[in-house]
């Protein structure tokens, strides 16, 4: 390792690092703005500015930039001298020229990596005297807010916008002092990942709207460790908390996971946490069918009398914890507990863990994703079911430029140079979907197929690698078959794609054939499946295969074997046709839902409970890569809101049953149930428990300069009380104890003297971009090749559960339904955030224009679905594949359809769209500001 | 970006518009490297490069708007905004600023009645700022459409534009 001289002190570094990184992995403070650990180096604002000498001798030295200088054994530099110093303080007071002073109006004040580095620096007198430039800001969006005049043209929001993320409606516009980074026109930001921006701005420029509407400043907000609840992939997220409402999620840094970025469900999606549809006090359902309020004692005693009375069946949920769905099995017998999936989606969760589990093929983190330099993505849309994995993707690309680079032995982190040499040169990625996905756009080939010709395609490929003759294809297929064999067969790490996206078993085992030919052609294969929730895999892990599914439970419930139903956390319109789920309810003459926000299961409540949300519970999740996770609560719940494990255990012991006396702590019901559940075996292991003690204190949720404590409840009382205690974790509701050193799965917030930006997480990780000094949060369940068959996985293929139609082979006039997921709309919980709404719209079919001429639909006339399921809108596209009708699956209207179900479609006379949501704040006039 | 041939999207390029810019963009490996020269092509058309003909340009080149409004936005010679029939580039740096270009652009908006970046009314004229003409050791410098005026002095101002002095 390179030995290199700052002031004086001789250091060992990291070969490969730029001097930026190694100051900063050294624990010395050098200020700097446009490299980013995750997008490296552009030598753009010059701030991390040091001297460095020839030699001993050299005594005037020469400013270079440190993200810029490779360290090199022997190098000399000074970051303390006055010449390093004065060049530094001077950068920053040209940035600050046209800086307007509105930090105390400025929603990044108190977290802005400009005032940090301004502060840093030693800058504090202003020179300048003359006008500042002021520009128009533009209408981004729903979820961003525009404030230009605080830029400090770094570049970093083009550069991640752009070429990190792949957007192209965010530029750089004119020159020198007009600078201007927005869009061509106003209008909301394209790209699915926008919200980093506001991580990324070192500025105010780009700042998170939904908090700006409802303001607290980072000091001010409450925060613990969570998971996101948006989808499969469980980012870990830092929601902040003020007087009891959701404020914002920021990024939790992960880097086996999210790294420093998350997706815009992820980001805006917790606004339901808010809703003022949220239940606050149980509800017991009167003769005349209206709802009389109970405190939770009552509740508890009605749930508990009718649980010992009835015969008792429990439908689980795959957007709840592995802990509440445990003590749910437990209350109503493995025998009568349904996990909660729809019966189709049931089979599919099933099979991606069985594939997963069966496979020799290694099952990738993101970073891992990152890494793979030949991909095939078969059936799914990854960029609207498991949006980060998109993102890492468009990555994975890039490793063909990072071969190029090392040829030339350029350094990883000279961005400039690498994408200037690679050009459009990327490494191979195929697509085969139902129609268009975002990422086409960085596909070396893609192609629209319906789902059994996905799967026959992916066969193809399996065939192919293994060298034999591929079951017959019809042309071009049988060549695109070879390419894409030859591609992955030609990669070091080739990774296949897919999940139950497409709602096709199939086709995942296609992918996993695929996988599997790979690593018994000696590769170092990954395989990685998709699942549509939080704890989708957490769910088919604790209930198995032989779990009984929804139809299952309503046919004993119409026999007389069931009476009483016990819902959790779990809206079953969802789940299955409105007749279907009525028909299953209506089985029950007991139907006891926990919930936290009002939907159509708890309106057909007898006793509906308040749930606490996410945001205001513990518990486990298990992403799609099997990692178990933890979040914990970050603020107490409001009323009579209880995390369904309180209400769950409570009941239990009411019933003086067996299994709950010893349970007394969440803790004690995480271990038990890794101690029942052999594929939850490592779920302790997920976080610490209640009795982590960092230096004798609990970790503290709120951050040292956490204020107002006393007036913040100064309208009922001017006496502060004593912070609540809380028993069932590590951490503490309050800013005393210490937030160092502790596992990873346990960093509430971060921040560091003088280093108040999200940009002090640098100082939680072992180097900039590293993994964090407190390990990596969360354990990895499933290990690959753990019950290695030799023998093809066959899935069975859910059948079209339709009630209107059951035949399976398109026909003329017959369309089959295949799922067209949205990351805005699809997921239950995201969608009921307003943001996510206004974004979402209602939902949609979508054809080739061939078939809409066939149809005589035109864009934005209507159709009728089957005889009576749905009349929605009709889009044209002419990706989808021949004979699919694509369908926004979870949004408005669609919830009678089912994937694959073959379907007729007939024209919707005189039918007209719904009215679209007003953007609430639009109308503040072009270039109006949003402050 | 399949439909970039099609005519009916492009309303706002003429065919000999398109026309020249395809042969710019046969001699270039990557059809948005002509971004610039399809920006010259339509202004010379046309005298300024408009919103929709940006858009247009855009989509021939498979480039987004947004990434062709920020090469467009760049240069200073390329009009996102309407100019008169000839645009006068007054130099104002160092070696025409000691010469006193600010006395000549008072003078000019005093003849024309226009000030930086204005249009006259007649639309014969726009006055911009220029950083450099490049020919500083005859400087003050400026350009009236095409021509390039050296040494100018008050009274060449007034043969320049004297047919349009006291035309406000």
């Amino acid at each position: 390792m390179p030995v290199i001289t700052i002031d004086g002190v001789a250091y060992e570094v990291q070969q490969g690092q730029n001097l930026l990184e190694s100051c900063l992995s050294l624990g010395l403070d050098l200020p700097y703005f446009c490299w980013h650990p995750a997008m490296g180096s552009i030598g753009a604002c010059r701030q991390c500015a040091l001297v460095q000498y020839q030699n001993a001798e050299d005594t005037r030295g020469r400013i270079v930039m440190g993200c810029m200088t490779p360290v090199t054994d022997g190098a000399i530099f000074s970051l303390a001298g006055d010449k390093a110093r004065h060049f530094r303080e001077a950068i920053v007071e040209s940035l600050m020229l046209n800086h307007p002073h509105d930090c105390p109006v400025c929603a990044e004040g108190g977290e802005c990596h400009l005032q940090d580095m301004t502060v840093m620096v030693g800058h504090r007198d202003r020179h300048y005297r003359g006008r500042k430039n002021t520009h128009r800001n533009q209408y981004l969006g729903p979820l961003i807010n525009h404030e230009m005049n605080r830029c400090i043209t770094c570049y970093r929001c083009t550069r991640y916008y752009r070429d990190y993320a792949g957007g192209t409606d965010l530029a750089a516009m004119a020159a020198h002092d007009h600078i201007y980074f927005g869009r061509h026109q106003e209008g909301v930001l394209q790209s699915e990942f926008a919200g980093n921006l506001v991580e990324v701005c070192p500025t105010g420029v780009f700042t998170d709207k939904t908090l700006v509407h409802d303001y607290t400043r980072k000091w001010d907000l409450q925060s613990a460790p969570s998971v996101c609840v948006g989808c499969g992939v469980g980012c870990n997220t830092l929601p902040g908390e003020r007087y009891g409402r959701l404020k914002r999620v920021h990024n939790r840094f992960n880097a086996d996971v999210n790294g420093y970025f998350l997706c815009d469900r992820g980001r805006f999606g917790a606004g339901f946490v808010n809703s003022e549809n949220a239940l606050s006090y149980p509800g017991l359902r009167e003769a005349d069918g209206r709802y009389r309020a109970l405190d939770h004692h009552d509740a508890l005693h009605r749930m508990a009398e009718s649980c010992a009375r009835g015969k008792l069946a429990g439908i689980g949920s795959p957007r709840t914890s592995v802990e509440a769905n445990f003590l749910l099995r437990e209350l109503v017998g493995s025998q009568n507990y349904a996990p909660g999936f729809s019966d189709a989606e049931q089979l599919l969760v099933n099979l991606a863990l069985e594939l997963q589990q069966q496979s020799p093929a290694v099952i990738p983190d993101i970073s891992t994703i990152e890494s793979a330099d030949a991909v095939l993505v078969l059936g799914e849309d990854v960029t609207n079911t498991a949006p980060r994995i998109a993102l890492a993707l468009r990555q994975s690309v890039r490793n063909k430029a990072y071969e190029l680079a090392a040829d030339l032995k350029l350094e990883t982190w000279q961005d400039a140079a690498i994408r200037n040499l690679a050009q459009d040169q990327r490494s191979p990625l195929f697509i085969a979907a139902v129609a268009d996905t975002p990422l086409d756009e960085v596909a070396l080939q893609r192609l629209s197929l319906a789902p059994d010709a996905i799967a026959a395609l992916g066969r193809a490929v399996a065939d192919s690698i293994r060298g034999n003759t591929p079951a017959t294809l019809a042309a071009p297929l049988d060549t695109l078959a070879r390419d894409i064999a030859a591609a992955l067969g030609a990669a070091k790490r080739p990774l296949v794609i897919s999940g139950t996206g497409c709602a096709s078993a199939p086709v995942m085992c296609a992918a996993q054939a695929v996988a599997n030919a790979l690593v018994d052609s000696g590769k170092q294969a990954m395989l990685c499946l998709c699942v549509p929730e939080a704890n989708s895999l957490g769910q088919a892990m604790l209930a198995g295969p032989q779990a009984p599914d929804l139809e299952q439970l309503g046919k004993r419930a119409a026999s007389g074997e069931l009476d009483t139903l016990v819902v959790l956390e779990n809206d079953l319109y969802r789940r299955g046709s409105r007749a279907r789920i009525n028909a299953l309810l209506e089985a029950f003459s007991q139907v006891i839902v926990l919930d936290g926000l009002d939907n159509d299961t708890t309106s057909a409540a007898t006793l509906a409970l308040p749930a606490a949300s996410f945001a205001e519970s513990e518990g486990t999740l298990v992403s799609l890569e099997g990692r178990a996770q933890r979040y914990f609560p970050v603020f107490q719940p409001r009323d009579e809101r209880r995390p369904s494990w309180v209400w769950l255990l409570a009941c239990m012991k009411e019933l003086e049953q067996p299994q709950a006396h010893a349970l007394h702590h969440f803790d004690d019901i995480t271990r038990a149930c890794a101690a029942q559940v052999p594929a939850l075996a490592g779920i302790t292991a997920a976080a610490p428990d209640l009795h982590y003690l960092n230096l004798g204190v609990k970790i503290p949720r709120q951050p040292p300069r956490y204020s107002g404590r006393t007036a913040m409840r100064a309208n009922i009382s001017v006496h502060e009380p004593k912070q609540r205690e809380d028993e069932e974790t590590a951490l503490a509701f309050t800013m005393e104890g210490l937030n160092r050193n502790q596992p990873a799965a346990l960093l509430p917030w971060v921040w560091s003297p003088g280093w108040n930006s999200n940009q002090s997480v640098q100082k939680f990780q072992t180097h900039p971009g590293g993994p964090l000094k407190g390990g990596t949060a969360g354990v990895r369940l499933l290990h690959p090749g753990a019950q290695h068959s030799n023998g093809p996985t066959q899935g069975q293929q859910p059948g079209p559960l339709n009630d209107a139609d059951d035949s399976q082979n398109p026909q003329d006039g017959r369309w089959q339904l295949v799922p067209r997921q949205r990351i805005f709309g699809s997921d239950e919980l995201s969608a009921l955030s307003p943001a996510i709404a206004e974004l979402a719209g209602p939902g949609y079919i979508e054809i080739n224009a061939v078939d809409a001429a066939a149809l005589g639909v035109t864009p934005g006339a209507g159709v009728h679905v089957g005889d009576g399921l749905a009349t929605l809108e009709v889009r044209v596209n002419d990706t989808v594949a021949a004979g699919c009708a694509g369908f926004s699956i979870g949004l408005a209207g669609t919830d009678n359809l089912i994937p694959l179900a073959v379907v007729t479609l007939s024209r919707a006379e005189g039918w007209r769209p719904r009215p679209q949501i007003i953007a609430r704040d639009r109308g503040t006039g072009p270039g109006g500001t949003h402050v | 970006m399949s439909d970039r041939n099609d005519a009916a999207l492009i309303p706002a390029l003429s065919a000999i518009e398109l026309t020249e810019i395809d042969a710019e963009i046969a001699h270039v490996p990557y059809r948005s490297a002509v971004a610039i020269d399809a920006l010259k092509i339509v202004q010379a058309h046309r005298g300024w490069v408009s919103d929709e003909s940006l858009r247009a340009i855009a989509r021939h080149l498979d480039m987004s708007a947004d990434e062709l409004d920020g090469v467009a936005t760049f240069y200073n010679l390329i009009y996102r905004r309407p100019v008169g029939d000839r645009v006068i580039l007054l130099c104002n740096s160092i070696s025409c600023w000691i010469k006193g270009c600010e006395g000549l652009r008072e003078q000019i908006t005093g003849q024309l009645g226009v000030g930086l970046g204005e249009t006259t009314a007649d639309n014969r004229y726009t006055l911009l700022p220029v950083t450099c003409l490049g020919a500083c050791d005859k400087a003050p410098v400026m350009m009236v459409g095409d021509e390039l005026h050296e040494n100018v002095e008050a009274l060449s101002l007034q043969a320049i534009f004297g047919d349009s002095g006291g035309d406000k």
